[in-house]
């Protein structure tokens, strides 16, 4: 009855989309004010609808209803009530389920939050939301509808992938879709301005604090799954360039464009045009991602459900919305003049570069993903796009990245002097410098040609937004009492500002994870028995044996090691290879023993032999923590952003009550 | 010739090594080898796998695959070598790291010319000189942002802003 229930409300939630999208929309340009004031209470009601079918599918997980197909499929009575729930969107059905509710939600939020903003323009977006949320209610009712019964009913289900019982994978898909879908909200500002006619710093400033969130959501979720795949499929890495990670950094980069680009359109009503395509660009490319990992089109680890006829949809929906919101630019924009002249030497050139660097970024990416597709379609042979071409092509680009991300900030809007910069950033230049002769020296380790470059680009980053924040607390007044000063500028209008220092450190401390772990990383693969150890870069690993245990689905192998630095213990690590009962491939659970400076892995590989010996593999891996620690600090940066006074979001007045559900979404 | 008799000798040993796996073999005279033996097996990709490299790969054909190269390489055999080998075998499928050569240009010089495009179309959109109002944003773009964040303009939520 409940599953009916589900299905039911998908439904009419169809049908509210449909009414969504046409009455706000129509009502904007009739000027039927009656019309568009439908739009906020048919967001709410989309929300309500969707949450209950979600309400609905994890009543039938955690019941273990298994006369519903998909429940059957992933979920059994002995898994975990926290992976029963998280199994909702293990699957294919259940994302989508997932990635709708997140729509909506965003829907309800923009509702509820945008109080100030013109009632034409809330209609159109709400509207340009119900077309995108028509498609995919459209996809899930005719190709994946998660509430199918399956009869006679099965007395156990079959389990949910191993590999996606694991916290980090339980919550990284909310983060990412969070991510996704948070950029159809500044697809459908750009769409809903692109209609009005009217693309200006007004509508830059709209829609700025919902894409910096959107993707400070989507760094957070592309940093959850790397650190998954480095604990948990035990091969010691952090990025493979697989299909499905680029899929998910493609709208990053261009959603990276694009917030610095909204920059430029709110502070000088500059690169209008290019801004709303970035936009336009952004949520294409997530569908793209979409399409890309659910059609199967592309071999990777992570295509867990494939169906052709889903593909074909998919394909269909993106060249509709692509194809569509691209016929507006190409008809609308030219009418929207590019107002603001700036100087080879300004603020405005930097963010150009930004720009220009982060599309060529995203070009790689697309290219390098699609293109064994392509060669395979014309015949020229079956080829490998694997991680040595990425790092070759991206090694190329990302140098002038670090170089501009130093001095763009730095920079005046419109003009600046040469001498003024020299003068303000000439000791971060001077022991950046340092740090690149230091270490290129013998006497630092050889870890070849990137240890000196990354090191001293990182440091000419963080060093460089060390003399902004000196220079603006001084324009403050504030240099005798630097942490008053600081304390003041936060609560003040200084929050932005010091969102971006923090982003952009963020992203030095992850060059410098980067650089070293790649350089000074550590593996071998040793065979030991108990009583055996190996030393590698000073840490002694000595091998205790491995026992069975029993979990709660799966039977373990655990070893048991004590990790020695000269005569002190410092790890007790248990790495685990667990066959669980519903079947399957045997999983690797990597011990680690996590630092803020190294990181000490061990994998269990095959028992070899009759006296108990293992086949291991033992990784000393420097500053790899930095690498997450650096996106953590990119998303706190956005938040940081996003909470600055001026954007004014979530206002004392704000008093809807699917705000707060909204919110308890997010 | 030579390669009849490795491709023959594979498949004996593939046949022997099925069971006799181990780690343990994998010795070298120098660090120098080892490294070189990693990022070899790290560039290779495992045909049976999704998308792993041999270096990572549990499956039955990767582990053989990497006694193969391990044999190889012990027996004298330079990189260039075991990958023409392997290439011989299995395509170019099997190189993670895909070769320059004519049939490739595509791939490795591809990109920059959609950049070059791409950055080409960028800079000509945000470049434009129309004839826009110089420099600064309109007044009356001014005057409509000060109406939007001026709370008490929009007569429908006038209420007294808190003081932050």
């Amino acid at each position: 009855m409940i599953p009916e229930l589900g299905h039911f409300a998908l439904i009419l939630a169809l049908l509210l989309a449909l009414v969504q999208s046409a009455f706000p929309l129509a009502g904007s340009l009739s000027g039927n004010r009656a019309w568009m004031t439908m739009a906020r209470p048919l967001a709410y009601g989309q929300l309500t609808l969707l949450t209950i079918a979600f309400a609905a599918l994890v009543q039938a997980f955690l019941t273990s209803d298994f006369s519903v197909l998909y429940v059957a499929q992933h979920s059994n009575t002995l898994l975990p009530d926290i992976y029963k729930v998280s199994a909702v969107w293990g699957g294919h059905e259940g994302s989508l389920l997932l990635w709708v509710l997140f729509m909506a939600a965003w829907g309800a939020a923009v509702a509820a939050f945008s109080q100030n903003l013109p009632l034409a323009m809330i209609a159109r977006v709400i509207s340009v939301q119900g077309m995108i949320t028509i498609g995919f209610l459209l996809f899930m009712l005719l190709t994946s509808n998660p509430f199918e019964r399956l009869f006679p009913v099965p007395p156990e289900g079959q389990d949910l992938n191993p590999l996606l019982q694991d916290f980090g994978l339980a919550i990284h898909p909310p983060m990412l879709y969070m991510g996704y879908v948070g950029f159809s909200v500044a697809f459908s500002f750009a769409v809903a301005a692109l209609i009005g006619g009217r693309l200006d710093a007004a509508w830059a400033r709209w829609s700025r604090p919902w894409t910096t969130v959107a993707w400070a959501f989507l760094t957070i979720g592309i940093m959850l799954g790397s650190w998954w795949a480095y604990y948990e499929l035990g091969w010691g890495g952090w990025w493979f360039w697989d299909p499905v990670e680029n899929a998910s950094l493609m709208p990053w980069l261009v959603g990276t464009a694009l917030i610095h680009s909204l920059a430029v359109t709110e502070k000088r009503a500059a690169f209008k045009s290019w801004t709303v395509l970035l936009a336009i660009c952004a949520f294409s490319l997530s569908l793209l991602g979409t399409f890309l990992v659910r059609s199967g089109v592309l071999t990777s680890v992570h295509a867990f459900a494939t169906d052709p006829a889903r593909g074909l949809f998919i394909l269909i929906f993106l060249c509709i919305v692509v194809g569509g919101s691209l016929a507006l630019y190409a008809w609308r924009a030219p009418e929207v003049s590019d107002g603001g002249r700036f100087d080879l030497l300004s603020r405005e050139s930097a963010l150009l570069g930004n720009n220009l660097l982060f599309v060529a970024f995203t070009v790689l990416v697309l290219f390098g993903t699609l293109a064994p597709l392509v060669y395979e379609a014309f015949n020229w042979g079956k080829i490998s796009v694997g991680f040595p071409w990425f790092n070759k092509m991206f090694l190329a680009l990302a140098p002038f990245l670090a170089v501009v991300l130093g001095l763009g900030p730095a920079l005046r809007w419109k003009h600046d002097e040469p001498l003024r910069v020299l003068r303000s950033l000439w000791w971060a230049l001077g022991l950046s410098i340092a740090v690149l002769a230091l270490a290129a020296t013998p006497m630092f380790d050889d870890g070849g040609l990137w240890v000196p470059v990354g090191l001293a680009l990182a440091a000419w980053v963080t060093l460089s937004h060390i003399a902004i924040v000196r220079e603006r607390l001084k324009h403050k007044g504030g240099l005798t009492n630097v942490r008053q000063a600081l304390m003041a500028d936060l609560r003040g209008s200084g929050r932005s500002f010091y969102g971006m220092v923090t982003a952009h450190v963020g992203v030095a401390v992850f060059v410098v994870g980067v650089t070293m772990v790649s350089s000074y990383n550590m593996e071998v693969d040793v065979r030991m028995g108990p009583g055996d150890s190996h030393e590698i870069a000073g840490y002694r690993f000595e091998f205790m044996g491995a026992d069975q245990v029993p979990g709660p689905n799966y039977i373990a192998q655990r070893g048991e090691f004590h990790v020695y630095r000269g005569k002190r213990e410092v790890a007790h690590l248990f790495p685990e290879k667990r066959a669980y009962l519903g079947g399957g491939m045997p999983m690797t659970e990597a011990a680690i023993d996590a630092g803020f400076f190294r990181d000490i892995y061990v994998s269990l590989g095959e028992p070899v032999g009759t006296d108990g010996d293992w086949a291991l593999r033992l990784y000393y891996k420097p500053f790899v923590r930095w690498i997450w620690l650096g996106a953590i600090l990119m998303a706190l940066g956005g938040s940081l952003a996003v909470s600055d006074p001026r954007y004014r979001l979530a206002r004392a007045g704000a008093r809807k009550p699917a705000a707060d559900s909204a919110a308890a979404a997010a | 010739m030579i390669k009849t008799i490795l491709a023959a000798a594979l498949i004996i040993f593939a046949a022997a090594a099925a069971q006799a796996y181990t780690l343990e073999e994998f010795q070298f005279d120098s660090p120098a080898q080892e490294t070189e033996f990693r990022d070899l097996i790290g560039k290779l990709r495992c045909l049976v796998c999704q998308n792993e490299s041999l270096a990572g790969s549990q499956a039955e054909l990767a582990q053989d695959l990497r006694n193969e190269v391990y044999r190889m390489m012990r027996a004298g055999q330079s990189k260039d070598e075991i990958l023409d080998f392997l290439v011989d075998r299995y395509g170019d499928f099997v190189l993670y790291d895909p070769p320059l050569k004519p049939s490739t240009y595509l791939l490795w010089f591809g990109p920059f010319i959609i950049i070059g495009i791409a950055a080409f179309f960028m800079l000509r959109s945000v470049l434009s000189r129309k004839p826009a109002p110089e420099g600064d944003i309109s007044p009356e773009e001014r005057a409509r942002l000060q109406a939007l964040l001026d709370d008490s303009a929009a007569p429908d939520t006038a209420e007294p802003r808190q003081p932050t």
